[in-house]
Order: C-alpha cells, then sequence, then structure tokens
C-alpha cells in the first residue's frame, strides 16, 4: 500500500500537466474561435494534384 | 436556352410565365430584361456579374461547389462601391492594425454578408484575389476577418474594395485594445474554470478513498497523506479560481449592495479555513471535495451567462460598426474620403442619394428629399434644397447634394441627443437582481444561524461547536442558489435570441417580467416607417404607366409605386423630375408613347393649370386623413389620385393584445404630427392611456422621467435617436428591427426580426423565465433547509455535504435547462 506515496505525487504531477497544457491553450487562443475551425473542416481542397498545380502558380505569382 | 426564344415571342406574358434561368452568382431568378442569349452564364445584376468575373480571374469557381445550393436567396452580393480611402489615413493604421513580422501588417474588419461555409471559404482564399495579402482568417463568432497583408504592395483601401468587390463590406472594428481586453477576460475566466475542474476531480479521488476508508477502516498515515493532498489541490482552486467570488464579496460589503458573492464567500472562507486547521490537526473534518465542485460549478454558470451575453453584445457591435463613419470631402475639383471625425467647420461635403449625413450644415448645392423618421420620428420624407438646413443621423433618399459643414462630432444634434443618452444611462440605478436580494437575507440568516449553532454547541460539546459550525456554513454555501439565475439566464438568452430577441444583459429579463407602461414610438415601430399605397382611385390599368415614369427614381414615393405595383416595367422614351413630381413619355408595346405626369397637388396644378374640383376634393380629403395624396394625369388630363401613408404593422394590434393580457398598459409617443398619431391610433383599436404627437426628444426624455417619478415602471419601444435618450431613461429601453445605430447603443434589449411580436415575445418569455428562477431559488433553499438542520443538530458529516450539493444542483440545472421560456407562441 506505501506505493501510494509514490504513485499520488505522480498521479498529481501529471494532472499538473494537463493543467498547464490546457493553460497554454487558453492563453495561445485556441478556446477563441469555436465555429469557424469546424466549417473550414468541410471545405473540400481541391485533389492533391490540383494543389500542386495552384502552388506551382503560386510560386511563378511571386 | 429556351428564355432566348421566349424573349423574342410577344406572346401574353400572364399566360403561361417563360421558364427564367437562374443567376450563375446567386441562383436568383434574372429578370427577362438581362437575359443575354449568346452567353452560356446569365446574372441577375451588375453585382452577380463582377464578382462571377473575379472568381473566374482568380480560379476560385470552386466556391460554386462550396456553396449550399438551397442557400442561394441570401447569397446576392451587396457593394458599398466606397473606396475606402480612410483606411490608408496614418491614424487609422496606427489605432487599428500591428505589425508582423517581414514588414507586413495585421488588421481586422468586422465583414458583412457572410452567411454560409462557402463564404468563410471565399473570404479565406482572398489571397488569390489579392496578392498583396498574406492571409485571411475569418472567426465566425465574432464575425471579423483578420488579415495579414504587405503594405508595401497595396494600400490597405485597395485590399477593402477587393473584399467589397466579392460583395463582403468591410467595417473597422472598434479599437483593438477593447477587443484584446475582451478576450483576456474571458481567457483568464476559461483557465479558471479549467483550474477548478481540474482541481475538483483529482480532490474527488482522494475524496472517495477518505470516504471509503471511513467506513472500511484506513490506517492514519493514509488519511493524514490523502488530507494533505487534497488541500494541496485544493488551495490553487480556491483562491485562483474563487478568488473572482471573494472580490465579489468584498465589494458587495463596500457598497452595502447584496449580491450572491457574498454568501458564496463566506461559506468558501469558512469552508477552506475549517478544513485547513483540521488538516493540520489531524482532527475533524475536511470538505475540500465539496468546496472544489462548488466552485467549479459556479463557473461554469458564470462561464455560460458571459458567453451568451456576449453574444448579444456582439450583434449590437457588428450593427454600430456597419455605421458610415466617413464623408466625401470636396478640395476644389477633387473629392475625397475622410473619416467623419477630421471634418472642419467650413468644408464642403457631399452626400449621395442612399447615404447617411454625417454632420449638420446648409445645403450650397443640389436637392434632394431627406429621411427623418430616425431623427425626428416624422413619416414623411423632408424635401430639401440649396439653403436648407441638414442634420447628421437623416440619410438622403433621391439625389446627391452638398453641404457646408456647420458642426461635427458631438456638436451636432445628434452628437448632443448621444450626450444625453450617456448622462440619462449614468444616472440610472443599478437594478438590483433578484437572486442578489434574495442573497442579501439569506446571508443574515446563515450568519445568525452560525452564531447560534456556536452558541449552543460551546455549551453542549464545546470540542465540536467550531466544527458544526463550519459544516453549516459548507452546506449552506449557495451552490444552487447562485447558478440558478446564470443557468437560468443563459438558457433564456440563447432561446430568446433563436426567436429575435436580444438581450444585452439578464437583468432586463428580469426587469421585463414584471408589467408597468409601455410607450410605443409611432413612425417605424407601431408602423412600417415607409410609405404605401394604401388608396387607388382611377383606372387599374394605368398602374403599370405610373411604375413606368417612377421606375428610374430614388424618391420616396416613386419608392413606394416601385414596391406596391408589381408588373414589367413598359418603355420610357422621356423623363424629367421636379421637385414634387414627374412628367414622363410612356410607351405601351404597340401603342404611341403617352404623357404621364405623376405628384403633388401643387405640383400637377401648376403644370396643367388647373384642377377638376372631384380631384381636388378628394386629395384634399386624403390629407386630412394624414395620408400623402399624389395625383396622376394621363395627356393632359387627372386620370387617378394614390394617396401614400405609413401603414401599421400587421402584427402591431395583436401584439399589443398580447402584451395586454399580461398586464401592460400602452401609451403612444411620436415626434410625428398629431393628427397622423390619431389616424393611426384609430386604426389600431387597442385602448392606450395617452397618444401624443409632435413630441421632440426631449420631451420624450420628460414624460419617461415624469412616469418613473410617479412610481411607474416604463419601458421605452422605439427605433429612432429621437427614442434614445427615452429608452435610456426607462426601467428597460426596447430597440425593434431596422432602427438607428444610435437607438441600439441606448437600447437594453432589441429584436432582430421586423415587427411588433418579438416584443410580446419577449415579455411573455421574460415572465416564464423568472418563473425559473423562481423554482430554483425555491428548490436550492429547500436544500438548504434540510443541510441547516442536518448541521445544527451535529449530524452532517462531509460525504452527506458532499451528497446534497451536487444533488440540489443537479435539479436546479435540470428545472433551469427545460424549462421552455422563449418560443415563438402561436406562430410555428
Amino acid at each position: 500500500m506505501s506505493i501510494i506515496f509514490l504513485i499520488l505525487p505522480v498521479t498529481l504531477l501529471l494532472s499538473a500537466g494537463a493543467v498547464a497544457a490546457f493553460a497554454w491553450a487558453t492563453r495561445s487562443g485556441q478556446f477563441d474561435d469555436l465555429e469557424t475551425p469546424g466549417i473550414r473542416l468541410l471545405h473540400d481542397e481541391s485533389s492533391g494534384k490540383e494543389r500542386a498545380t495552384e502552388r506551382e502558380s503560386d510560386r511563378k505569382a511571386d | 436556352m429556351s428564355a432566348a426564344v421566349q424573349i423574342g415571342t410577344p406572346a401574353p406574358v400572364r399566360v403561361c410565365p417563360p421558364p427564367e434561368p437562374n443567376c450563375a452568382h446567386c441562383g436568383l431568378p434574372v429578370p427577362a430584361a438581362r437575359i443575354e442569349p449568346k452567353s452560356e452564364a446569365q446574372f441577375c445584376c451588375d453585382g452577380c456579374e463582377s464578382v462571377f468575373a473575379i472568381l473566374r480571374g482568380a480560379g476560385l469557381t470552386e466556391y460554386y461547389a462550396q456553396r449550399d445550393p438551397s442557400d442561394a436567396r441570401s447569397a446576392t452580393p451587396q457593394r458599398s462601391k466606397r473606396k475606402f480611402e480612410e483606411l490608408d489615413e496614418p491614424a487609422f493604421r496606427q489605432s487599428h492594425c500591428q505589425p508582423q513580422v517581414g514588414g507586413a501588417l495585421r488588421c481586422e474588419f468586422f465583414v458583412e454578408g457572410v452567411h454560409c461555409s462557402a463564404c468563410v471559404w471565399l473570404l479565406e482564399r482572398l489571397p488569390r484575389v489579392t496578392p498583396a495579402v498574406f492571409e485571411a482568417r475569418y472567426d465566425l463568432t465574432r464575425s471579423v476577418l483578420q488579415i495579414v497583408w504587405d503594405p508595401s504592395l497595396a494600400p490597405l483601401s485597395e485590399v477593402a474594395r477587393a473584399l467589397d468587390s466579392l460583395g463582403y463590406t468591410p467595417h473597422p472594428t472598434y479599437s483593438t485594445t477593447l477587443a484584446a481586453e475582451q478576450r483576456k477576460g474571458d481567457r483568464a475566466l476559461l483557465l479558471r474554470l479549467g483550474i477548478a475542474g481540474a482541481a475538483a476531480g483529482n480532490v474527488m479521488l482522494m475524496a472517495l478513498a477518505l470516504y471509503s476508508g471511513e467506513y472500511a477502516g484506513m490506517a492514519a498515515e493514509y488519511a493524514t497523506f490523502f488530507r494533505w493532498g487534497s488541500l494541496a489541490i485544493a488551495t490553487p482552486a480556491v483562491f485562483w479560481g474563487g478568488n473572482l467570488f471573494f472580490r465579489g464579496g468584498f465589494a458587495s460589503l463596500r457598497t452595502r449592495t447584496p449580491h450572491m458573492d457574498l454568501p458564496v464567500s463566506l461559506g468558501l472562507l469558512a469552508g477552506y479555513l475549517g478544513s485547513a486547521v483540521n488538516t493540520l490537526r489531524g482532527q475533524g473534518e475536511v470538505y475540500f471535495d465539496s468546496l472544489c465542485t462548488l466552485i467549479f460549478l459556479l463557473l461554469v454558470g458564470r462561464y455560460l451567462q458571459r458567453t451568451h451575453q456576449r453574444r448579444s453584445a456582439k450583434a449590437s457591435e457588428l450593427l454600430n460598426a456597419l455605421a458610415p463613419t466617413t464623408a466625401r470631402l470636396i478640395e476644389g475639383e477633387a473629392l475625397r474620403e475622410v473619416p467623419a471625425s477630421a471634418l472642419k467647420v467650413g468644408d464642403v461635403v457631399e452626400v449621395r442619394e442612399g447615404e447617411r449625413v454625417t454632420v449638420d450644415g446648409v445645403i450650397c448645392e443640389g436637392s434632394s428629399a431627406l429621411d427623418t423618421s430616425l431623427l425626428t420620428g416624422e413619416s414623411f420624407p423632408e424635401e430639401v434644397s440649396v439653403g436648407d438646413r441638414v442634420h447628421a443621423g437623416t440619410s438622403n433618399l433621391s439625389a446627391p447634394f452638398r453641404v457646408r459643414v456647420e458642426s461635427v462630432g458631438s456638436d451636432t444634434r445628434l452628437g448632443r441627443l448621444m450626450h444625453s443618452v450617456e448622462t440619462t444611462q449614468r444616472e440610472r440605478a443599478p437594478i438590483v437582481r433578484f437572486a442578489d436580494r434574495v442573497a442579501g437575507y439569506f446571508v443574515q440568516v446563515i450568519v445568525a444561524l452560525a452564531a447560534f449553532t456556536l452558541l449552543v454547541w460551546s455549551r453542549l460539546d464545546a470540542s465540536h461547536a467550531i466544527d458544526h459550525t463550519v459544516a453549516l456554513l459548507v452546506v449552506t454555501c449557495p451552490c444552487a442558489l447562485g447558478m440558478a439565475t446564470p443557468l437560468a439566464v443563459s438558457a433564456a438568452l440563447r432561446a430568446a435570441a433563436r426567436c429575435g430577441v436580444l438581450f444585452k444583459g439578464g437583468e432586463f429579463i428580469e426587469e421585463l417580467a414584471r408589467p408597468g407602461i409601455i410607450v410605443f414610438d409611432k413612425t417605424g415601430t407601431l408602423t412600417e416607417g415607409r410609405l404605401a399605397l394604401v388608396s387607388w382611385s382611377g383606372d387599374e390599368a394605368l398602374k403599370p404607366l405610373v411604375r413606368a415614369a417612377e421606375a428610374a427614381s430614388g424618391h420616396p414615393i416613386a419608392r413606394a409605386f416601385q414596391r406596391s405595383i408589381s408588373g414589367n416595367a413598359l418603355r420610357c422614351e422621356a423623363r424629367e423630375e421636379y421637385p414634387g413630381g414627374v412628367r414622363a413619355r410612356i410607351a405601351e408595346p404597340g401603342e404611341d408613347a403617352r404623357d404621364v405626369l405623376v405628384g403633388s397637388i401643387s405640383f400637377v396644378r401648376a403644370t396643367l393649370g388647373s384642377l377638376p374640383i372631384w380631384a381636388l376634393n378628394l386629395a384634399q380629403a386624403h390629407a386630412a386623413a394624414g395620408r400623402t395624396p399624389v395625383l396622376i394625369a394621363i395627356d393632359g388630363e387627372v386620370s387617378a389620385i394614390a394617396a401614400f401613408a405609413d401603414t401599421i404593422r400587421a402584427d402591431a394590434a395583436t401584439s399589443l393584445k398580447r402584451l395586454a393580457e399580461l398586464g401592460f398598459q400602452f401609451e403612444v409617443l411620436s415626434g410625428d404630427d398629431q393628427r397622423v398619431v390619431d389616424a393611426v391610433v384609430a386604426e389600431l383599436g387597442v385602448p392606450l392611456l395617452n397618444a401624443t404627437g409632435g413630441a421632440s426628444p426631449e420631451a420624450k426624455l420628460a414624460t419617461i422621467s415624469a412616469l418613473r417619478a410617479e412610481g411607474q415602471r416604463v419601458f421605452m419601444v422605439g427605433d429612432g435617436v429621437n427614442d434614445a435618450a427615452a429608452m435610456a431613461a426607462a426601467n428597460v429601453g426596447v430597440a425593434v428591427h431596422g432602427g438607428a445605430e444610435a437607438c441600439l447603443s441606448a437600447a437594453d434589449v432589441f429584436t432582430t426580426r421586423p415587427g411588433l411580436e418579438t416584443v410580446a415575445l419577449a415579455a411573455e418569455g421574460s415572465k416564464r423565465t423568472m418563473r425559473v428562477i423562481r423554482i430554483g431559488i425555491a428548490l436550492s433553499l429547500a436544500y438548504n433547509a434540510l443541510g441547516v438542520a442536518l448541521a445544527v443538530t451535529g449530524r452532517l458529516d462531509p460525504l452527506w455535504a458532499a451528497v446534497l450539493m451536487p444533488l440540489s444542483s443537479i435539479s436546479v440545472v435540470t428545472a433551469a435547462l427545460r424549462a421552455r421560456t422563449f418560443t415563438q407562441g402561436s406562430t410555428p
């Protein structure tokens, strides 16, 4: 049972890590807009081949 | 392709309507006159055609695949065709743009006209339309487009014009600092919520071990260890997550106003200190699990309320941003767009038709009709010409004119009105919410009970006196009480928004729940706020002629003709517009052109020389009844008389009856002529306390203040700037759909759908919401009474507290979320 003395602090450290990750996500604005990314996901980008030509033309434009 | 064939045949139109092709851009039917047989894509208007060309040029025709075809109706592009030169001013760049790495700048715009995911798709591909833009990100929650662009490649005005040419008019956001501050607040609250949640979850695990240990037996060293662990986790939750409540509680003590935060702070502090001391001593009870859950649940309530309140705030902010803040300054021969704030007295500005006047001044060139209804409540447009005074806040209806500036900004009549709105708003006593009033008594009762428990138990069993008192304070900590209002309110705000009612704060729901006197504005509130054809005496067959004569005009009467008379436009051979009327030659197919004269009594009389007596009598009868007569003469002979009036909204009478059922009484207070007010009131047929016409904004404010001084509960419903001060003075100001921006900023509640039904919905929903709040508070007080009984008798242990609290919260949450508050009512 005395393993609990080790496990508990480890658990706490893990949760502290999770909280820190959450704090980072919040501060960097991950939760600012919860609507648009969902819609952005639905945008069927053109197929890989077309995208390559797009990139090509972008490069030419530069 | 069949359309092309049918265009050429002069077949009778009514018999078989030709299958109209749909616009290649927006999907609306293409009017016959615009069909181009040769081209493969047809467009309903120039706007659609040019957007289509831009998209094709940039290789973005994918947009049409992204779009939901059923959503076509709303996609017609609305272009402002402005030059956006004010965006290039250094002052704008200073206040609205942030420098990025590599010399690029970042700027945010409110963007109008985004309806669907295809719009988002298109907006984010702005870099392909304008190469100067590196990145465009749209935020649906805030309706804000964020762009990063290289100012050395193109000025910001060019980027704005590109957006405008796609049909999405950009508007500068309010100062970026304000938005940043709000975002900071949002993030801080979310972070608190996360910490409190994590702490609550972890403490609960340890509490479970402790509770089961208590029943099954647990070695003392483990129990101590778990207690210390709980203390370690609970400390940040209480002091980081919960300091919101401590601050609120302290402020409530200092200002001596009751607030829910006070009993919450009391319970939290007592519970934490008591448990911490017991942990140090190694004996007695600890309540860390209850405390953390409490903080977490309360923060959830706060967060929900803030999110929903933010939505209404965003909507009003967005509408505010749509107001033009620029003017066209004339410098010698050139025209330049400048921010309205940069104008000086003596400058000359041009105001085009359809635009809002942004200054007070005198017309020095041109003549037009002005819509002053938002400023004065006048329902009929005012004819203005050189030498006439115009005011900021009116809009130009028919033709461009130039104005010599006499006052700008806060010196204009509009500015002074807005100033009085601000003063009135500041002076208005804050609303003490029902739950806070309850909390005021609650905290007194709790303190008395705690003192009683301490006293009694120190006589009976001094060693447990403090423990029992702490237990009492923890179990009475008003979790459910504190959640009942935020949850009921945020659920109600959401439901209300779906019904087209936006509350700027939950407290206005509580205010609107109790009946009082509703004061209505007339023009634009009880009535449609625009002229409609109400009477036509003469041959129906003449209507298409009149419509054709008026088709090209922006005059309000002409627009009313266009709205009221449908049908194909006939060919107009010649057309001259005069002050007071129009003369045109109109040809029906296969017939000779006829001379059509449409105008006021004096114009037609002056042109024809005299009027037949029947026409004069009828026209004067219309005028006496508050309507505007228009005479129509064909080939030099008066053949028809039309009358226009601002008609009452279709749902006005039924909505007022619904409000009357709730116990409200009504008054009408209008800036319009008393005769017109009387006519409207008579037609409305609802008993009123009072109906006053000719009221200036100051008189409206005075009336509302006098009613309040009598101790009445007063609600002001209006749409104009002239109502704004009165709204700010009323218990609740309601702005109806289509109102002036100034009026929106003064209003506490505004509707996003035309008509008055929404006002009735708002009152009914508020009443139901208030009932839900009361039920929630009653439920939580019942649980508290049970907790008190257990604590005073010394039977309460932490497990009981841990079970009672979530139980009470769950029942309150269920009651709040399952309640039907704002519903469409009779209309499905």
